[in-house]
């Protein structure tokens, strides 16, 4: 019976004890014509009802992550002297953007298991669901899909670029880059021990299209006749104009 | 200074404001010059600057109709456009390109639409860029060598025995429509196939096949072009939803500015010499695709969103 109750007050530490409450600098990002990206501050603390545990030191893990949607991914290989597309693989559901920031190497501070659970890594970020099946080289177009969205900037991890003082006081700045898809972006903290996630926080960045932008679009989705007209309209009225406007020009 | 970048709407890129305007410039001058609409420049440089193929298509076209539409007014002034064989190459052209259009929406669903446009470029625009190099070569050579026996301006090809015959006065031709109405129609449909306007096609074939004098062919051909691709334009918009108005925007913003360059530019230059110079270009994107076609390229995989709707 101590002996259980010694065991117990042992691992208490490594449950409940230690909650995370954080913050971001806004949740809500307009995309005008001007767009240039924008710069997220994600800030937060540690919160304990009893002093800090021993054993292996407190980790973060900040990711932020765009809407998924359905991505065909298709390889070339050499057809009579040509490179044609062969072989397509569909990828179920891929972030259209994934950031990832942590105060150590990942790998340290988090288990596979833990990994595979709360889908953490960029890997585990996008969903291929029976895509093995349908092809026998399917991690390869998995891969190409993170090496080509990393290489674009769509895709990052940043090892270290989280800074936690005191063991309580954490804060990451995630950039949002220009080329951003509207939707919610999810971003999501965890804190980890051992490799073992013991709190997680989610928040959500609404980013959305305004002005312009947004009239156009709408426009362009529930009017798409209308917009094709007056997109032809205002090629007609440029073409006249400059026309019109050389003449004056050279009389 | 800020870097001037301007977020597109429909495309979902930020892209630097006077790469665009530079863009339609380039494209602008070429068509005012040669009468071609630059469709099969603007697309491909439109992927290259990293605009998502589709919307790179449709907007292409849609940038096509205004250095077109400010072409033809510069034309119109000096009496260059022949309205009537215009229009009996737009019917053809209607008709085709509806059929490219339904052709096209097969071969996207089979998978391996890619290979077919990037193959019936090289193969039209080789084979038209050779043809149009060789023969305006030799015609130069004529011209400058005083003396040398000139072609005969009427010659009784296949077009003056078949019926249906129209007084095509600006063109000064007396031919049957039957062959105007059938290069229209193969125009559209390699047109819509290709997703280009299909001038440097229009061009050569005018020439070539109809014998229309060089200085109407540009007019009239971009006249027709206007037809084509607003016609591409609308049918993109409303079923794709793939039309970038502020893209298609600083396109044409630069582009008609060109094509008025374009076109003082091109009434410097003899007809022949305009000729090499369009029988040149066509063959360096013939090449360029080519290229890409037969090197390794860097990266085997590409993606391709797709959007639910």
């Amino acid at each position: 019976m101590i002996r259980l109750f010694a065991f117990l007050m042992m691992i208490a530490p490594a449950f409940a004890q230690e909650t995370v409450v954080a913050g971001l600098s806004q949740t809500r990002v307009s995309i005008t014509a001007q767009f240039e990206g924008s710069e997220i501050l994600i800030y937060g603390a540690v919160k304990r009802n009893a002093p800090e545990p021993e054993g292996p030191p407190l980790q973060v893990i900040i990711t932020a992550e765009g809407p998924a949607m359905p991505v065909m991914v298709r390889s070339k290989d050499r057809r009579f002297g040509l490179w044609v597309n062969t072989s397509a693989v569909q990828i179920d559901q891929a972030p259209s953007f994934y950031a990832i920031a942590t105060t150590a190497p990942l790998a340290q501070i988090l288990t596979g298991t833990e990994d595979l659970r709360h889908r953490i890594s960029i890997p585990r970020a996008i969903r291929a669901v029976g895509v093995a099946a349908e092809n026998l080289d399917a991690p390869a177009f998995t891969e190409a899909l993170i090496r080509i969205r990393e290489a674009s900037g769509a895709y990052g991890l940043r090892e270290g670029a989280v800074t936690l003082s005191q063991g309580t006081l954490f804060r990451a700045d995630v950039a949002l880059p220009a080329n951003l898809t509207e939707g919610d972006y999810r971003v999501r903290i965890f804190l980890t021990r051992g490799g073992v996630v013991i709190d997680s926080l989610e928040s959500t960045i609404n980013v959305r299209k305004e002005g312009l932008e947004r009239w156009l679009t709408n426009l362009a989705r529930q009017q798409p006749l209308i917009y094709g007209l007056l997109s032809l309209l205002i090629a007609v009225v440029a073409g006249w104009a400059a026309s019109a406007g050389f003449r004056l020009l050279r009389a | 200074m800020a870097a001037m970048q301007l977020y597109l709407p429909i495309a979902e890129v930020s892209v630097n404001i006077f790469v665009l305007l530079g863009l339609g410039g380039i494209v602008g001058f070429l068509s005012g010059m040669f009468g071609v609409g630059g469709g099969f420049l603007i697309t491909p440089l439109l992927f290259f600057i990293g605009i998502p193929p589709a919307i790179a298509v449709a907007t292409g076209a849609n940038q096509v109709v205004a250095s077109s539409v400010s072409g033809v007014l510069a034309h119109l002034r000096r009496r260059t456009v022949d309205f009537r064989m215009g229009l009996v190459l737009l019917a053809g052209g209607l008709a085709g390109s509806t059929l490219g259009i339904a052709v096209f929406a097969r071969l996207s669903a089979a998978g391996q639409v890619d290979l077919l446009i990037q193959l019936s470029y090289v193969l039209f625009l080789g084979l038209i860029g050779a043809l149009m190099l060789q023969e305006s070569l030799r015609a130069l050579r004529r011209t400058t060598r005083p003396g040398a026996k000139l072609r005969r301006r009427h010659e009784h090809l296949l077009v003056h025995r078949l019926p249906l015959k129209v007084k095509f006065r600006t063109s000064g031709l007396y031919i049957s429509v039957i062959p105007p109405v059938c290069v229209g129609a193969l125009v559209g449909f390699l047109a819509a196939i290709m997703g280009v306007g299909g001038g440097f096609i229009m061009v050569p074939a005018m020439i070539y096949l109809l014998g229309m004098p060089t200085k109407v062919v540009v007019g009239t051909s971009l006249f027709q072009i206007i037809f084509i691709t607003g016609f591409t334009t609308v049918m993109h918009a409303t079923t794709s939803f793939s039309v970038d108005m502020a893209l298609a925007l600083l396109l044409i913003i630069g582009g008609v500015i060109g094509a008025q360059i374009g076109a003082q530019a091109g009434l410097k230059l003899k007809a022949e010499q305009l000729r090499i110079l369009l029988a040149l270009l066509v063959l360096a994107v013939a090449a360029k695709i080519a290229l890409d076609l037969l090197l390794q390229p860097a990266e085997l995989y590409s993606l391709t969103p797709m959007r639910l709707p």
